[in-house]
Order: structure tokens, then C-alpha cells, then sequence
């Protein structure tokens, strides 16, 4: 079990560590605030009926917030070198990107915990339903998987802020669509029964990845 | 030695010159004319066929090469995989870039529309950002090692990403009122031969095209190794 | 018995090669220590040996253990301090030895971190965040942290880099109380008057290349001087 207690070490350091800056979380949420501030007076103007757009408008806030978090994790590790603290002790390199990963999966959902009822507001929809959170949880994991490993790989780069989106958005792709159909379907008041088509391919999605992911971020993080 | 594997590649390259010539003859001038089609622009339009899926199924062959070295390399470490990976990404990008024009060029006189989403133009779209932010990370990153490590992991990720994208797209454009289905567009009996000779044609340029990149980037090696000699002579 | 053995370790990144067929021993207890001008590879070497890096050729042994299968009980075994503190500036020093700590699986943590706190000369400053300390504090935490783990091996990339005067003296201090001199120690250093002072054996590095080895005794600082500027640019 010393995996598990190393990959919960990690996240308590996360924490530990953001809830005394709190800057990442805030960057994250005051992004996000604005996004959806944006998108509505962008679209607005435009559409008459602000609940048809509003399932695109709350991932794209939420993706490019997490995009925000996601990149800090690694720069807070690669700026003292902390990275090579944690490879140079005996700890499997997957507990480190479990740790990461799950300590990303945390951050944004808070944000978006604390998203959701604004946007409900600012979009007159009611997001607080139980399958709407499963699916913003399901489509964040996903992302949080794939971000993990790609922010690996940025952190290292110049132009870090500017390739990760580049490199991730192409690829989640799929589970940005199903989040978006499954948010807009359960919003609309259909089954999810009719959507389960949309649901298998989330949660493929995420198991596809976070598998791939982990399999591949020794790569990532050994020289 | 040298000598003779430059030879093997000339006959090579011969012999894809010839097809393509002939791809082009039958595909533009002797192809049969299509029967669905009402304007005269329309059916010269039509012999877009010939090249848009061609291109298509040789970019996404490219992309598999790529996925294939990218695989070898994290396995074995060696770079000749690593240069396998990254040609075939060039020469990938260069035929979905084809893809995505002839596709264009062949909605607008057939639809009215320069772009559908469609979902294999959609999913051939997003394949070449993914390649394009493959060729990306690469010139972003110094350390060769390194590179050729963080592009292998990308080009795997990125590859079993494709069929998923396919899949998602797909069953979005069945809710949406679709513009074309591209698979309307059939082959009559007396389109096959052109339309495989073109593939085929096309399948020979790709490996034309990969090989020399691959000699290049072996010889951009040599000029580094011997300049590190060169240099480090005391 | 040896602690650490280096056979035949070569390094290559590209087309450059760091590190050319070193051989080097060094004995159990024993204090060496690697100078050499900027680029010799030093860092390279002794990034290799703490398992961050992996060689090209060659092997490492270090307590009996082979780096390349025996990684994990290496790093149970292996304190590493390098010019970068290798600390979460957010965290405290407590918070940051705590982390350490149930990394590497210690049992009664509370305990040990005190201690080592107390061997640093830091018990003080526990609770404050590592950001608010000076350089030479950090360096001290950083002591700690390679020592938390009671590591029979230390090993010290230029630790030196961006301290004053008194900051070093301090530093030395530390590294006496910690018992520095009786594990076995490899440092890296390109200060040559530093270099001598707690080493019991000293080597030289250039181009890759392990160009000089004696015992401290044999030396003073202006012979060493000597022979450093004769090896590495003869």
C-alpha cells in the first residue's frame, strides 16, 4: 500500500501548498468568471435563448481554466527542482502521476463547484442536477488525465502556456463533445438512457487515456 | 554500397513518376463521366475523387507509420525510429493539407459551401492539428533526447486519439441535419481501376517522399557528428 | 567493500558526447571530490549516479546495487544536494521534511525531522515558509532533506553555487555535523580552494574525461592549482 500512500502524499502536498497561496485556484476562478462574463454579453446579442448555448459556453470556460491549473502544477514542480526531489526517491513513477493527476482532478472541480451555481445564474439554467455533476465529473477526469501527462511534457518547453492547449485541445476532442451532448441533452430534460451512447464514449474516453497516460509518463518524466 | 542503394531509389522514383502520370491521365482525362451529377462543373468537380481520398487514406497511413516508429522508439531507444516518426508526420501533414483543400474545392461547386463538417473532413482536420502540434512540440524542445521521447509519447497519444475523434464526430453529425454524405459518392465498376491505381500511385509518392526525408535527416546526424568531432579536437 | 563504482560510463545527448568511458571508484567512508571547468561533465555524472539520468554505456554500482536494475534501493540508499534546493518554496521546512519523509517511507517522522532540523541549525525556523529564507538557509534545509532518509551515500553538485563567504564557512560547518566525512561522499565542484578542504581524495574532469586522481595528501592547494591548469588545457 505504499503506493496509495505516496500517490495521497502528493495530493496533501498540492493542497497543502494552494490553500496557502491560493493562486492557482484563484487564476482558475477568476478565469472562468470571465469567460462565462464574456460569452454572455458575446452571444447575448445574438441568441435569443441563452440555455442553447450554455452547455458550450460552461466547458470551454472550464477547459481553458483547467488549462491554467494544469500548467502551474508542473511549474511548481520544475521551479526548484522539486521534480527531481520526487524522482529521486523510491517512488514508482506512476504513483507521481497518479498524485498529480488527482491533485489536478481536485483543483478544477472545486472551480468548478463554485462555477456552476453563478453560471446557472448568469444562463437562467439549473445545473445543480446529480447526472449534470457526474457528467462535469467524468469529462474533468478525462481531461485531468491527458492534461497531466501533456503539462509533463510542456513544463519543459519555452513556449509552455501557449503548447499545451495546442497539444490538448486536439485530443480531447471526443470527450468535449459528449460532455457538451450529455450536458445539453440532461439540460433539456431527456433520459439519460437515450444518451448512453454519448456516456460509453465519456467514460471510454477516460479509461482509454488515463490508461495511455500512465503507461507513458515514465517516458515523460526520466531522462 | 552507397552507390547502389542510390540506384535503388532511382528506379524507385521512376517508376512512381510513371504511375502518377498515368494516375492524373486516367483520373482527368480518361475517367468515365459520373451519373449523378447535373452541372458540367459538377462533374469536372467530381474527379476530386480521385485525389481527395487517395490523399486521405495515404495521410492517415503516414500517421501510422508514425504511431508505429513512436512505439519502436520508447521501446528500443533507437533514433532511426524516432527519424521514421518524424517524416512520416511531415509527409502525413503535407497529404491531409491536400485532403482538406480538395475536399473544399470539391463542396463548393457540389454544395454551395466551402466547408461541411462532414465527419471525416472534421475528423481529417483535427488529425492535422494534432500532427501540426506534433511538429510543434518538437521545435519546441532542444534536448534530442528528449524530443524524440516527448514526440514519441505524443504520436502515440495522438494516433489512438483519431479513431475516438472519428467515432464522436459521426454520431454528433447524425442529430445535425448533414450538408453531403461523401459516401453518396460511389464507385460505378468502371471507376474502381482509376480510383485504386490512383492509391496506388499515391501510396508509391509517400514512400518516395519518406525515404528522402529519412536520408536527409540521417545525413543533418552525420554533419552534427562531425562537427562535434571536428570541434572537440584539442 | 566499494560503494560507489563507476565502469566504462559514457553519456551522449545527440551528437555530443558529455561523458567518455569514466572509470572511478570511490571507497566506502571515502570523500571525493570532482572538480573541473564549466562543461566537463560533471554534473552529468553525478546526475547519473543519484538515477536521474541514464548513461549511454556503462554501468554504476552503488552499496552492491546496479543502477539499472536496482534503482529503487539506490535512491533508499543515496542523499542528493544539487545548486537547486529541490524544496516547495510554499511549504515549510517542516512541511517540506514531512513530505520527504513519507516518500521515502520513514517511520517516527516527527522525530527525525527535529533532529535533523536541530543538526542544521534550523529547528527555529520550522514553521516558516522556505521562500522567506535566505540562500544559505535553503542550502542548510536542503542538507537536511539529503540526510533525512539516513542515506549511506552523499552526493553534492556544486552546492556551493551562489553563496558568500559565510554562507559556505556555514555550509562546511553543517556538513561536518552531519557526518558528512564518514559516509561516502562524491562532490562537484569547479572552486579549487573549496575543493580540498574536507576531500580525502580529489579527481579532475575535462571534456568528458576523467584526466586526474590523488590522494588529498599528496596535494596542496598551489600543486593542485598546477596540475588542474595543465590537465585541462594541455
Amino acid at each position: 500500500m505504499t503506493f496509495l500512500r505516496q500517490v495521497v502524499t502528493i495530493v496533501h502536498k498540492d493542497i497543502t501548498a494552494e490553500l496557502r497561496t491560493k493562486e492557482m485556484f484563484s487564476s482558475m476562478f477568476v478565469f472562468a468568471l470571465l469567460s462565462v462574463v464574456i460569452f454572455n454579453f458575446a452571444f447575448e446579442l445574438r441568441v435569443a435563448d441563452a440555455a442553447t448555448i450554455a452547455p458550450g459556453v460552461l466547458w470551454i470556460s472550464v477547459t481553458f481554466a483547467g488549462m491554467l491549473g494544469l500548467n502551474r502544477s508542473f511549474v511548481l514542480e520544475k521551479d526548484q527542482g522539486c521534480l527531481d526531489g520526487l524522482l529521486l526517491a523510491p517512488v514508482d513513477r506512476s504513483a507521481i502521476y497518479f498524485g498529480k493527476m488527482l491533485g489536478n482532478f481536485l483543483f478544477i472541480t472545486v472551480v468548478e463547484a463554485i462555477i456552476l451555481p453563478i453560471f446557472s445564474a448568469l444562463f437562467n439554467v439549473n445545473l445543480i442536477q446529480p447526472w449534470v455533476l457526474a457528467v462535469m465529473l467524468l469529462g474533468t477526469l478525462g481531461f485531468s488525465g491527458v492534461g497531466t501527462l501533456f503539462s509533463a511534457m510542456t513544463v519543459h518547453t519555452r513556449a509552455r502556456e501557449v503548447l499545451l492547449p495546442i497539444l490538448l485541445f486536439p485530443v480531447v476532442v471526443p470527450a468535449l463533445i459528449a460532455a457538451v451532448k450529455l450536458t445539453a441533452g440532461l439540460l433539456d430534460g431527456r433520459a439519460l438512457a437515450d444518451m448512453t451512447n454519448w456516456m460509453q464514449l465519456l467514460i471510454a474516453f477516460d479509461i482509454i487515456f488515463i490508461a495511455v497516460s500512465y503507461m507513458t509518463f515514465d517516458y515523460v518524466v526520466e531522462e | 554500397m552507397k552507390t547502389s542503394r542510390l540506384d535503388g531509389t532511382i528506379v524507385l522514383n521512376l517508376v512512381t513518376a510513371v504511375f502518377i502520370l498515368v494516375a492524373l491521365y486516367l483520373a482527368l482525362i480518361q475517367s468515365p463521366a459520373p451519373a449523378n451529377v447535373d452541372t458540367e462543373t459538377q462533374r469536372y468537380a467530381q474527379r476530386i475523387i480521385y485525389f481527395h481520398i487517395p490523399h486521405a487514406w495515404v495521410g492517415f497511413l503516414a500517421f501510422l507509420v508514425t504511431f508505429v516508429g513512436s512505439v519502436l522508439y520508447l521501446w528500443k531507444g533507437e533514433r532511426r525510429w524516432d527519424i521514421l516518426a518524424l517524416s512520416s508526420v511531415e509527409v502525413g501533414v503535407a497529404f491531409i493539407t491536400a485532403t482538406i483543400i480538395t475536399g473544399s474545392i470539391w463542396a463548393k461547386p457540389a454544395w454551395n459551401t466551402w466547408w461541411t463538417w462532414d465527419p471525416r473532413l472534421t475528423t481529417s482536420t483535427i488529425t492535422w492539428l494534432i500532427y501540426i502540434s506534433y511538429l510543434m512540440l518538437r521545435s519546441a524542445l532542444d534536448d534530442p533526447a528528449r524530443r524524440a521521447r516527448f514526440a514519441a509519447v505524443y504520436g502515440i497519444v495522438g494516433f489512438i486519439s483519431v479513431p475516438i475523434t472519428f467515432f464522436a464526430i459521426r454520431w454528433w453529425r447524425t442529430i445535425h441535419p448533414v450538408l453531403f454524405d461523401a459516401s453518396n459518392m460511389g464507385l460505378s465498376p468502371n471507376m474502381r481501376f482509376p480510383f485504386f491505381f490512383s492509391l496506388a500511385a499515391f501510396t508509391l509518392l509517400y514512400l518516395v517522399i519518406l525515404i528522402q526525408r529519412v536520408r536527409v535527416e540521417h545525413l543533418a546526424d552525420q554533419v552534427a557528428r562531425l562537427k562535434a568531432s571536428l570541434t572537440s579536437i584539442k | 567493500m566499494a560503494t560507489i563504482e563507476i565502469r566504462n560510463l559514457s553519456k551522449s545527448f545527440g551528437s555530443h558526447t558529455a561523458l567518455r568511458n569514466v572509470d572511478l571508484t570511490i571507497s566506502e567512508g571515502e570523500f571525493l571530490t570532482l572538480v573541473g571547468p564549466n562543461g566537463a561533465g560533471k554534473t552529468t555524472l553525478i546526475r547519473i549516479v543519484a538515477t536521474l539520468s541514464r548513461p549511454t554505456n556503462g554501468e554504476v554500482w552503488v552499496d552492491g546495487w546496479n543502477l539499472a536494475d536496482g534503482a529503487a534501493q539506490v535512491r533508499q540508499r543515496i542523499g542528493f544536494i544539487s545548486h537547486q534546493p529541490l524544496l516547495y518554496g510554499d511549504l515549510t521546512a517542516e512541511e517540506n521534511l514531512r513530505f520527504y519523509g513519507r516518500m521515502y517511507g520513514l517511520s517516527d517522522l516527527p522525530t527525525r525531522i527535529d533532529e535533523v532540523l536541530q543538526q542544521v541549525g534550523l529547528l527555529a525556523r520550522q514553521r516558516d515558509p522556505v521562500r522567506t529564507f535566505s540562500r544559505g538557509m535553503q542550502q542548510r534545509l536542503a542538507i537536511a532533506r539529503a540526510i533525512l532518509h539516513h542515506p549511506v551515500v552523499l552526493l553534492l553538485d556544486e552546492p556551493y553555487t551562489g553563496l558568500d563567504q559565510q554562507a559556505a564557512a556555514m555550509l562546511d560547518e553543517v556538513m561536518q555535523a552531519v557526518g558528512a566525512t564518514s559516509r561516502t561522499v562524491l562532490m562537484t565542484t569547479h572552486d579549487l580552494g573549496r575543493g580540498l578542504v574536507m576531500s580525502q581524495r580529489v579527481a579532475i574532469l575535462s571534456a568528458g574525461q576523467l584526466v586526474y586522481q590523488a590522494p588529498r595528501a599528496d596535494l596542496d592547494e598551489v600543486s593542485f592549482r598546477q596540475i588542474y591548469r595543465e590537465s585541462v588545457t594541455g
